[in-house]
């Protein structure tokens, strides 16, 4: 059966980074689509009609919403290389375990270094450390999150390296001072092909932020 | 991971989340120790040494490893006890649908039902207009299908646990309506299959003692 793979996705989201970098992780061939978020395409209203957000990956015309949700099913269509979940059941709960500690943690609070003031950011930069900090302590003296190997939780947080330099101008912290080991591993992910190749430029990321701030009236 | 190692299970009584993991062991006739565990009052040494990071139940422990959230245990017992009773479907397409789905009624329903029956009274009509949203969406994807994993129960049944029995008993202690057999026939009839099923059934906390439960810790917050 020929493959048909399109991805709804927009640039900066670090959700779409995921299904982009396992798309690349298999060698999957895929269209990818610029969503306007603020003028959303009928294909994103039929393909995700619950939360009509991005990504959407389209496989044969068949929709699969949620960034970690996709790169399961990516990992379980193209099994034959670059496995992203471990084959050990354990392993794959810890990965899964992790997976959903920054799917519930990282993105609500990271949105508050940007746009709070105040104590509610004061507060919202000291949790985003903790968790950081959670997260490094997590990844030890292992190369990647899953030990030796790139694989399900790594694809899971990096997306976020690309709004740290955003993070860090609006809520006024240093992530590499706090948390240095957690900037070594994102070194190690970026000399990764498919990583490099999914992320945009953390400047623009930047520029973006400062954009949303000035359309929100937070500047 | 030997299968044959010892499960224990750290819960408590009344939640949906931990009995979602007791209706998996029980439906797989996987035998286990029960711990129930003081959340509320006195989190236990084991509770904190097994989940360090968010301190809550479920946890599984199998042989001298942990593993936390409900939905990660149930996809772990399915990856390491291979029985006849699979609880997510073969195929990718249909594995990623049941996730989708039941992540969608942790992430979103669950919420929204219990905002609606225990959140501020001016708040109260607007919640309850989106909770029924969120289960029109499910009324519609269960069609006529007798569970959400087809003939059988499985991945999204069993996220779904709280709205088939706890739901009911909700309302009750609330007063506040959401589902009802009018508006909602194909969730209710789900429902009272869904608690039909023996194994189910028998994990399920005592519907007096739930009842009371919400009126004595959740009645009190209602603004009257």
């Amino acid at each position: 059966m020929a493959n048909e793979v399109i991805l709804l996705d927009f640039w900066p989201s670090m959700f779409g980074m995921r299904t982009r970098i396992a798309l690349r992780e298999k060698g999957v061939e895929f269209e990818y689509r610029e969503e306007d978020l603020r003028n959303k395409s009928p294909l994103l209203l039929q393909m995700n009609p619950i939360h009509k957000k991005i990504p959407v990956l389209i496989h044969n015309g068949k929709p699969v919403c949620e960034s970690s949700i996709q790169v399961q099913y990516i990992d379980e269509v193209w099994s034959h290389k670059n496995p992203i979940l471990p084959s050990d059941p354990y392993q794959r709960a810890q990965a899964r375990f992790w997976a959903d500690f920054i799917d519930k943690k990282v993105y609500d609070v990271s949105r508050k270094t940007w746009t709070t003031k105040g104590e509610e950011l004061e507060a919202a930069k000291k949790e985003l450390i903790e968790i950081l900090k959670t997260l490094e302590s997590e990844l030890g003296d292992k190369p990647y999150f899953g030990g030796d190997e790139f694989g399900y939780v790594d694809i899971a947080l990096i997306g976020f390296y690309t709004w740290f330099p955003a993070y860090e101008k609006f809520g006024n912290l240093s992530i590499e001072s706090e948390c240095p080991k957690l900037m070594v591993w994102v070194k190690k992910c970026l000399e990764r092909e498919t990583v490099a190749k999914s992320l945009p430029d953390p400047h623009k990321v930047t520029e973006f932020v400062a954009e949303l701030r000035k359309r929100f009236g937070l500047e | 991971m030997n299968q044959e190692e010892q499960v224990k299970l750290l819960g408590l009584w009344g939640s949906p989340f931990s009995k979602r993991v007791e209706m998996v062991l029980k439906l797989k006739g996987i035998p286990y120790e029960y711990i129930e565990e003081d959340v509320y009052g006195n989190k236990s040494p084991m509770l904190l040494k097994y989940n360090p990071i968010h301190k809550k139940v479920p946890v599984l422990i199998h042989g001298d490893r942990s593993i936390a959230e409900s939905l990660v245990i149930v996809e772990y017992i399915e990856d390491t006890w291979k029985t006849s009773e699979p609880i997510l479907p073969q195929d990718p397409y249909e594995r990623a649908m049941a996730r989708f789905w039941a992540k969608y009624v942790d992430d979103k329903v669950i919420l929204a039902l219990w905002k609606a029956c225990w959140g501020p009274e001016t708040e109260r009509e607007k919640m309850v207009d989106e909770a029924s949203e969120d289960l029109q969406c499910l009324e519609k994807e269960l069609g006529d299908k007798q569970f959400f994993g087809g003939e059988t129960i499985g991945f999204v049944d069993i996220a779904a646990d709280f709205i088939g029995y706890w739901l009911g008993l909700v309302q009750e202690a609330s007063g506040v309506t959401i589902m009802t057999a009018e508006k909602f026939p194909k969730l209710q009839r789900w429902s009272e299959d869904f608690v039909a099923n023996s194994f189910i059934k028998e994990a399920l906390p005592p519907k007096q003692k739930l009842v009371a439960l919400f009126k004595t810790k959740f009645g009190s917050a209602k603004s009257k």
